[in-house]
């Protein structure tokens, strides 16, 4: 890991989420994604667009975390500590209530073969790394109204 | 191309039938063959039915009279270079359809009219197919390799974050004060990252010339090991005194691809398996564990001692430990008498060059300078930040027992993250700089440019 610090969820900075004048209508999405940089980035970017974020560092919390409260979206990075993107996805799939939840890829490996493992193992979306933030709150946006 | 046509041997085809299918490929009548060769038409139709053995002074003529050299038509003679342009045309790709297809039925006439063109056909397909498996090997070897892997992904994930964080710095103009400067953190220090990820992917690529190409079957080797986490847990069965099956082990692994990596992979299981022999895991891990907990710091000759095992051997079974819990990983390079490394484990911060020698500053050279006498210092790696790292080598006879020269040595340093292998009550940044040793991965990749063991200009700048 690059980072010297991560802010988790707990200390976020002071001025906490930027002014929410988009179209999450402050639903839930949960960011599954062990890379500091990139999932501060994403809380930003989905606050801004109001929506709740909850981040999780580790895949083997994932489950848990959604039994306990579940999301109306997950973003799901693929190479995580604990468990990977691609296992969480499998077991959720699996779990009653989860099977259609909205479950958005991301992984540095963008190739097609890539792409078509995560739908195979049902994921709704795939994105590869790097994505342009407007295209992901886009996905965003459209994984959560269907 | 028809299969029928490629299907047939021609491995032992009789002179006769030969000059027959020659003669009908030139639309030669009998009689005008027979006539040029000064034979007479029903000899030749014996001849040519095998009914009758031609002399080599008849197949001479023949040969004359067909323009082909005369060796063409000895019995066996020409089936390589016919099986061989057989399949060269089997390994030739259908581009424009059956009309351009070679004609296979007339290899036999090409090769006696044009054996010269025929040889640099068979030649250019064989150093083609040679090139198509060298380009295989390569691109399977590319996509397995698990430093290449890992320093591409770590590039990707940092351009990742300084990509939507400079967007967003750049795209929202009332950004509040604490995540403006949580930003700007943030792509400070995924440029650090950045830059060390290129570093360690600049190692990766620098192949120091052709000395070892992609393929080298040593990192063949180390690749495997790295995908098995350098731990064998087949190896670790101590309670049968049976040779576990390493051929099972090896067999089908991708990353293994060529034969002397395999056979390094043998030797180094067979090694494994005896140092799991003589110092099983339910013997090494109580004290280790127990070592780590008190937090008096790592201290692995008194590990040696008590084990009753001697260093080298502890090394490697320290590097090659499955995950426990409170033990730290570590790291084990080793060398032969002439500094060439011989085994890379790899631990996170400290990089190990992929070819030729490390950094003359490690103690592992040091080490053969005084065989037999360990060695340990605290070494400051010159990456960004510096990380410090504890170092034990120990260099050693490898026959023992050998009383005449000469002696093959060889060196073993353990590296151990100097966090988890100082006593629990100091802190690395407490180490005095006076203590510390300068060192880098290889002299090509190392930013120090005043060392004053660099033997090379280095390729990258502080």
């Amino acid at each position: 890991m690059g980072h010297d610090s991560f802010t988790p969820p707990a200390q976020q900075p002071r001025a906490g989420a930027p002014r929410a004048a988009g179209q999450g209508g402050g639903r839930r999405v949960l960011v599954v994604e062990d890379e500091p940089g990139i999932a501060e980035a994403l809380r930003y970017i989905l606050q801004r667009d109001d929506w709740l974020v909850s981040i999780l560092d580790r895949g083997d919390l994932v489950v848990e975390a959604m039994v306990a409260q579940p999301p109306d979206l997950v973003i799901l990075d693929i190479n995580l500590p604990g468990l990977s993107g691609l296992e969480v996805l499998r077991i959720l799939r699996g779990t009653k209530g989860l099977e259609a939840l909205p479950v958005l890829l991301l992984t540095a490996r963008g190739q097609d073969a890539a792409r078509q493992l995560a739908l195979d193992y049902g994921a709704s979306e795939f994105m590869g790394k790097p994505f342009a933030n407007k295209a992901l709150v886009e996905t965003v946006r459209r994984l959560a109204t269907v | 191309m028809e299969k029928s046509a490629l299907s047939g041997s021609l491995s032992g085809r009789l002179s006769g039938t030969r000059i027959r299918a020659l003669r009908m490929s030139r639309r030669l009548g009998q009689g005008d063959l027979a006539r040029m060769a000064g034979i007479s038409p029903s000899y030749l139709n014996l001849i040519e039915h095998n009914r009758r053995r031609a002399t080599p002074r008849l197949l001479e003529a023949v040969a004359q009279a067909l323009q082909i050299p005369a060796d063409l038509l000895d019995e066996g003679a020409g089936d390589v270079q016919i099986q061989a342009l057989r399949a060269a045309a089997s390994r030739a790709s259908p581009i424009t359809g059956a009309a351009s297809a070679p004609e296979v039925e007339r290899s036999e006439e090409f090769l006696g009219r044009f054996p010269g063109w025929a040889a640099l056909v068979t030649q250019l397909s064989a150093r083609s197919e040679d090139q198509n498996r060298i380009i295989e090997r390569l691109s399977d070897r590319m996509a397995h390799d698990p430093n290449l892997s890992a320093a591409l992904h770590e590039i990707v994930s940092a351009v990742t974050s300084v990509q939507s964080t400079a967007a967003i710095l750049a795209e929202t103009d009332d950004l509040e004060p604490e995540w403006r400067a949580r930003f700007h953190h943030n792509i400070h220090a995924d440029s650090i990252r950045l830059a060390n990820a290129s570093d360690a992917l600049v190692a990766f690529l620098d192949t120091s010339g052709e000395e070892a190409g992609l393929a080298a079957p040593q990192e063949e080797f180390e690749s495997w090991l790295a995908r098995r986490g350098f731990h064998i847990a087949e190896l670790e069965t101590v309670e049968t005194s049976a040779t576990p099956d390493y051929t099972a082990l090896i067999e089908g692994q991708a990353e293994l691809a060529s034969g002397p990596a395999r056979d390094l992979a043998r030797a180094w299981l067979a090694r494994a398996r005896d140092d799991a022999l003589a110092l099983p895991l339910d013997r090494l891990v109580p004290p280790l564990t127990a070592m780590f907990e008190r937090g008096e710091g790592f201290a692995p000759d008194t590990l040696a001692r008590d084990l009753d095992v001697p260093l080298p051997l502890l090394f490697h079974r320290l590097a090659t430990l499955p995950a426990i819990k409170g033990v730290p990983r570590f790291g084990l390079v080793e060398c032969d008498g002439s500094g060439t490394l011989t085994f890379r484990r790899p631990i996170e911060g400290f990089a190990l060059p992929r070819f030729g020698g490390g950094c003359p500053r490690w103690p592992l050279y040091q080490a053969l300078a005084q065989p037999h006498r360990p060695l340990s210092a605290t070494l400051e790696v010159a990456t960004r930040p510096p990380a410090r790292f504890a170092a034990h080598a120990i260099a050693t006879a490898r026959d023992a027992h050998r009383f005449a020269p000469p002696y093959v040595w060889q060196s073993a340093m353990l590296i151990t993250p100097v966090s988890a292998a100082l006593p629990r009550h100091r802190r690395p940044e407490d180490i005095p700089e006076a203590d510390l040793v300068a060192v880098g991965s290889s002299c090509r990749i190392c930013p120090r440019a005043a060392c004053d063991a660099r033997r090379e200009p280095s390729i990258v700048s502080a």
